[in-house]
């Protein structure tokens, strides 16, 4: 047996199988960036021809942002007001060539959202009045437990009982939401009435109180990692200068923490911003302007998912839809982003000090 | 000074403490309402017959159906793409590489993409621009793919799963120890099959975990399928993907919110609510369970 080690056969060899498995894997692994690009492509084309964009460029959208905003601020904000709908049908836009009939953005800021009426208005207002409140809402609820229970987890439970707290709130994440949607929909939605006596049963409250269910395992998990990833040497050195175990987790390892909280929390937002079965079926779907959390509200998210169903594919509701669709997307991807930003930079930063 | 320090101590731990518990009781309490309300209707045949009088009585057999297929075929699709990403993840691509830092944030904005954006891309992308492509050019026009079927719902499923498989799987391969793939190269194999051969058996459990995982949030959502397959009511089980088909999700959907009378089927709807609960449920401690093990036997 000739076991002589030459040049030649230690020069790394091509092999086909090994070349076209890499090119392979790595083709697939560029598949989630596609699928990112896709949805931001499809949702927003989907959307596109719905309104006239300044970035269009062609003249007749152009011409007709401009005459909208020299009509808006005199006109929006009066009640009843229904001139900002066009149904005039657009031959010349390139995009809308099937002569679908067009909605101007200044329809978009009115305060009425009556999309099926004889004469349609596509008011934004009261949607995204309705789903900030139930964001809040829910923020307000979800956060505290949240990060106070992520504080008990990772400083003061023993790890006995921290190796149970951990998986029963991934647990918790695993209830479909529209099962918390049922549960808020028959059980919550009675007795917190019962409790409070307001008289609009199904309301932003339920709904914000169901929604935090959804989001307290987000935030949570999250925290709770921003906390157990802050040094030991902190602790210790905090402990050693005689501070109890308390203010060491109050007033060391939560500042240090405050990036990954504050990430949590984002994310937490857009969980409750994007949930849709929860405000659906728990929060009455009026889409009214009021700030008073004991009123009915309708979601962006709720709208898309109660009206996509029966709209006629292309026409003006179909295209506002998807408009909604695309602020939703834009507004979490924004989101994630700043999270992103916040987790990866500032967390690393101070703990490393050096390396980013 | 003293007495202070103990106050505030005290204060911290208790409410930190009552948050965990608090936490922990709603969510045994939403179990427990469940499972009390939906007990009585619950029955073998509840589980194995068709409903009937317009949904106000009989069983949800065509929903439990509709439901295992979605995720079979979901599975299908977003369990092979997942693990072959996470190994690009974890063993092909550099630490610092912009590619991996690019597919790792795609994959965290997936995960955060809200579940009803995946329905609005499933009925503009797979429905109005794929199916409608194939309409034009097998069936000349006919339109067969370019409207919500089980498989566009599958696929939308997929998408919105697929970060679920990467993160789990991705995690188990990094606990294969080093020296085994040092062990493996020595020996003269090649990269791949170190892949195929080592990292690939040595991470079955994480891809295990993910697959459960994957399935019980597919089981789960409603949102994505709302529009791109799911329907109300059907009186046959669907026989091709191009049919429609019912979701225990929807179902309880529809039944709480839509329909005509809600007191009269709310046995069933808990019954239905209770068996989606109890399957992601089980499904999801499965997956705790496996996780933990590996990860003591890892220690």
């Amino acid at each position: 047996m000739d076991n002589k080690f030459t040049r030649e056969s230690l020069e790394k060899k091509f092999r086909f199988s090994e070349f076209f498995s890499e090119k392979l894997i790595t083709g697939i692994a560029l598949l989630s960036i596609t699928i990112i690009a896709l949805i931001f492509f499809f949702v927003f084309r989907e959307a596109a021809p719905g309104f006239n964009r300044s970035t269009d460029g062609t003249r007749t959208g152009l011409d007709e942002i401009s005459s909208m905003s020299d009509i808006a601020p005199e006109r929006y904000g009066l009640p009843g007001d229904s001139l900002f709908y066009q149904p005039s049908v657009e031959q010349e836009s390139t995009e809308t060539g099937s002569g679908e009939s067009t909605v101007t953005i200044g329809s978009l800021t009115g305060k009425k959202w009556l999309p099926v009426s004889g004469e349609p208005r596509f008011g934004l207002v009261p949607l995204i009045i309705g789903t900030f409140k139930i964001t809040l809402i829910a923020i307000l609820f979800a956060a505290p437990l949240a990060i106070f229970a992520a504080l008990f987890s990772s400083s003061f439970a023993p790890s006995w009982l921290r190796e149970i707290i951990k998986p029963a709130v991934e647990l918790l994440a695993g209830f479909p939401s529209v099962v918390i949607g049922f549960f808020a929909l028959m059980v919550m939605a009675s007795v917190l009435q019962q409790v409070f006596g307001y008289s609009t049963r199904l309301n932003a409250f339920v709904g914000g109180i169901a929604m935090a269910l959804a989001a307290i395992p987000v935030i949570f998990t999250i925290t709770e990692d921003a906390l157990s990833a802050v040094p030991a040497s902190y602790k210790e050195a905090s402990l050693a200068l005689g501070a109890s175990r308390w203010q060491t987790a109050w007033l060391v390892t939560l500042p240090a923490a405050t990036p990954g909280i504050f990430a949590a929390v984002l994310l937490g937002i857009g969980r409750v911003f994007g949930e849709t079965m929860i405000a659906l079926m728990a929060t009455g779907n009026a889409a009214l302007n009021s700030v008073n959390p004991f009123e009915s509200v309708r979601t962006l998210a709720a709208t898309i998912g109660a009206e996509m169903a029966e709209v006629v594919f292309g026409d003006a509701h179909y295209r506002v839809l998807f408009l909604i669709g695309s602020l939703l997307f834009l507004f979490t991807f924004s989101l994630n982003a700043v999270a992103e930003f916040y987790i990866r930079g500032r967390l690393v930063k101070r703990f490393m000090g050096r390396t980013a | 000074m003293k007495q202070k320090r103990q106050i505030g101590g005290g204060l911290l731990v208790g409410l930190s403490g009552f948050s965990v518990i608090l936490i922990l009781a709603i969510m045994i309490g939403i179990l427990t309402v469940i499972i009390l309300g939906g007990r009585e209707r619950i029955s073998w045949e509840f589980l194995t017959s068709f409903p009937e009088n317009g949904m106000m009585e009989g069983g949800i057999f065509p929903a439990i159906i509709g439901t295992a297929l979605l995720v079979i075929l979901m599975s299908m699709a977003a369990v092979p793409f997942g693990v072959i990403t996470a190994i690009y993840l974890a063993e092909y691509a550099g630490e610092k590489s912009v590619i991996a830092q690019t597919i790792r944030f795609a994959v965290r904005t997936l995960a955060t993409v809200p579940s009803i954006i995946f329905g609005l891309f499933g009925l503009g992308f797979f429905i109005r621009f794929v199916g409608a492509g194939m309409d034009q050019v097998f069936l000349s026009g006919n339109l067969k793919w370019a409207q919500p079927n089980l498989l566009w719902a599958s696929m939308t499923m997929a998408l919105l799963t697929l970060p679920v498989v990467i993160v789990s799987v991705e995690e188990a391969i990094r606990t294969v120890p080093q020296e085994l793939r040092e062990a493996s190269l020595a020996l003269g194999a090649t990269r791949w099959q170190t892949v195929k051969r080592v990292v690939i058996p040595g991470s079955l459990s994480g891809i295990l975990t993910g697959t459960i995982l994957a399935v019980s949030r597919g089981a789960g959502e409603v949102a994505p399928i709302l529009f791109t397959g799911a329907a109300y009511y059907l009186a046959n089980l669907p026989g091709s993907l191009s049919d429609q088909f019912m979701n225990l999700g929807y179902h309880i959907y529809i039944l709480s919110t839509q329909s005509a009378n809600v007191d009269q089927t709310l046995p069933i709807q808990y019954a239905t609510t209770m068996v989606l609960l109890l399957l992601t449920f089980i499904l999801n401690l499965t997956a705790v369970v496996i996780r933990s093990r590996f990860r003591r036997g890892i220690r």
